[in-house]
């Protein structure tokens, strides 16, 4: 078993396409560092200075993970991680 | 080009006259580029300088259409003081490359300017607008 993470379009490139990835980890913060293993680039699409970006919103199964724990959020085994892009502009 | 019906450019200004002074948004869903499902969405900043979606309804719209096999065809917001072209911040944070970006701008009471654009890497590209009966 692993953990799913859901990539958007827009960061697939780094995926050689795939719409979703399986990677490990007890936290988001290991998951997105074993994500960027098998994925170079990855992680500075989605951390920056040892936080999530601001306008990146990633939830853990149907939660957004601001309102858990952030980076620090524990993951396991058959959850699934969505990676969403913030729609937002001025 | 972006072909879009009267219906739908009709739904998206009256969205954008509601809202004004604060920018509206949204989403328009549907299969193979052509814009069928009207998505208003709650402007999470609630402000007449910047939208921003919802992140929990965006998450639940997302999934919707992912189930639906559907797609963001249309995303489209308001500008309530300034011409419908994107703005610095919209260039930004684009993060749909397939989306059409619909802008809009409710400056002029009686007149509605409506335009449609590409943003890819940075890049604006205003294209025509077919408006279907």
């Amino acid at each position: 078993m692993a953990i799913e993470v859901r990539i958007p379009t827009i960061l697939r490139n780094y995926t050689d396409g795939a719409k979703a990835v399986n990677a490990e980890g007890a936290t988001l913060e290991e998951l997105i560092s074993n994500l960027e293993s098998a994925h170079p680039g990855i992680k500075d699409r989605l951390v920056d200075q040892g936080a999530l970006r601001r306008f990146v919103n990633v939830y853990l199964n149907d939660e957004d993970v601001r309102f858990l724990g952030g980076l620090g959020t524990p993951v396991s085994d058959g959850d699934t991680v969505t990676v969403l892009p913030a729609v937002a502009g001025g | 080009m972006l072909s879009i019906s009267q219906e739908l450019v009709d739904k998206i200004v009256a969205h954008a006259r509601a809202d004004h002074p604060d920018e509206a948004c949204g989403v328009i869903a549907g299969r193979d580029g052509v814009p069928e499902r009207f998505i208003p969405m709650e402007n999470a900043e609630r402000s007449p300088t910047f939208y921003r979606f919802d992140s929990m309804e965006q998450f639940k719209v997302w999934r919707e259409m992912d189930e639906r096999d559907e797609e963001p065809v249309v995303i489209y917001h308001s500008h309530t003081a300034t011409e419908a072209y994107p703005s610095r911040t919209d260039v930004s944070y684009a993060s749909e490359p397939g989306a059409h970006y619909v802008l809009v701008s409710t400056r002029d009471e009686n007149e509605v300017e409506f335009r449609s654009y590409r943003i890819l890497e940075g890049a604006i590209t205003e294209e025509e607008v077919r408006f279907l009966p």
